[in-house]
């Protein structure tokens, strides 16, 4: 098993700091359509690529055009997945047919135990709109290196096959032209998530 | 006459499961869990416990036959970090409660049996240091739902609604 090894706290810290400052300038940001000023700001997301559930090779660009709601998380995940999924699910529903611009990825930081299928019929028990990533243990650590986010195993004798996973539980927001503009927590009530995107949505609509 | 003969004794049956339970001091109540999405081998198990007895108890074992393990585990979002750890025996302090929730504390079903469905109930066994075995029974709430009986997943959310617990 090949995992990307943990950061330190103080690196954890920075890219806190780093997120709230993308966060900060993306709301203060330039207007849609705009191209983005070449300020140095620290770039959340990024280039992936990864496989989809029947098999399809997919990246960062495949939903251009799209909002992308970025989750990164694993399915032997009882607590803090499902409450994510759940909320996400719940947000496409508030949308209306306005979630047809939005695409809610679920990537595995798990790519060992996470197949596409078994990715495929976890998050169709959300909503069946939401597509599960998962890729080699690389494209993943890229994925994840391209959003920032921290995953590490942690090894507990009951759990399935002996491991647990510590992971960033954020939610990703990017816009239509693959920028970051905001984060969601895994609490962040669907409603709320739902009027965030539907504000995104109207601005380019 | 039949009927409130039959209501007496539900009364009668009721009272003496209550002093029974209220006898050893602990109670578990609001006990749920979340139905397992497609594939899932683990899934979480939500509950308030209150001691109403004068010492302090704690918590150390959780079986079910619904699975091979059951842990409780404690959930801790740091810096947007998740991490899930065994939370060892759970303290529950003479006249206080611990509540399980989404966000925060859960006992962990792992290896499970079988799926679990939304509107299904199972039987767990929670031993307590003082108070023995209590067993109670768990009712499975849809995926991801955040409460007994709460949100439903895809079903429109009312604005001001609030369904989140305060997580930690």
């Amino acid at each position: 098993m090949r995992f990307r090894s943990p950061l330190y706290a103080a690196e954890i810290a920075v890219v806190v700091c780093l997120l709230a400052i993308a966060a900060t300038a993306a709301w203060w940001g330039t207007k849609p359509g705009k191209p983005e000023p070449a300020v140095a700001m620290p770039a959340i997301g990024g280039p992936f690529t990864l496989t989809a559930a029947d098999g399809q090779q997919v990246t960062d660009r495949t939903y251009r055009g799209k909002i992308m709601l970025v989750y990164f998380g694993y399915t032997d995940c009882p607590d803090a997945c499902p409450t994510a999924l759940n909320e996400i699910a719940g947000a496409l529903a508030d949308l209306g047919p306005r979630a047809d611009r939005v695409q809610a990825l679920f990537i595995t930081v798990d790519p060992q135990r996470d197949t596409p299928e078994v990715l495929a019929n976890y998050v169709k028990s959300f909503d069946p709109r939401i597509l599960g990533l998962t890729g080699t243990p690389e494209q993943i650590a890229a994925a994840a290196k391209a959003y920032r986010v921290y995953y590490a195993p942690y090894k507990s004798a009951d759990a399935p096959d002996g491991y647990l996973m510590d992971h960033t539980s954020v939610v990703y927001v990017m816009n239509e032209e693959g920028r970051f503009v905001a984060t969601f927590t895994q609490e962040t009530p669907a409603a709320q998530m739902a009027d965030r995107l539907g504000k995104l949505l109207a601005k380019t609509s | 006459m039949r009927h409130s003969i039959l209501l007496a004794g539900c009364l009668l049956l009721a009272t003496l499961t209550s002093a029974l339970a209220q006898s050893s001091g602990v109670t578990a109540d609001q006990v749920w869990a979340r139905a397992t999405p497609g594939g899932a081998k683990t899934a979480a198990v939500y509950m308030t416990l209150s001691n109403k007895g004068g010492g302090d108890d704690r918590l150390v074992a959780v079986t079910t036959p619904a699975a091979g393990a059951a842990e409780v585990h404690t959930m801790t979002t740091e810096n947007g970090v998740m991490r899930m750890r065994p939370a060892g025996p759970l303290d529950v302090k003479a006249g206080g409660s611990v509540v399980l929730k989404p966000g925060g504390l859960h006992v962990m079903l792992m290896d499970l049996k079988a799926p679990l469905v939304a509107g299904q109930r199972f039987p767990l066994s929670l031993t307590f240091e003082k108070a023995g075995k209590i067993d109670v029974t768990a009712t499975v709430e849809k995926a991801g739902a955040m409460g007994p009986g709460g949100s439903m997943p895809g079903m429109p959310n009312m604005p001001g609604m609030k369904m989140n617990g305060s997580g930690g």
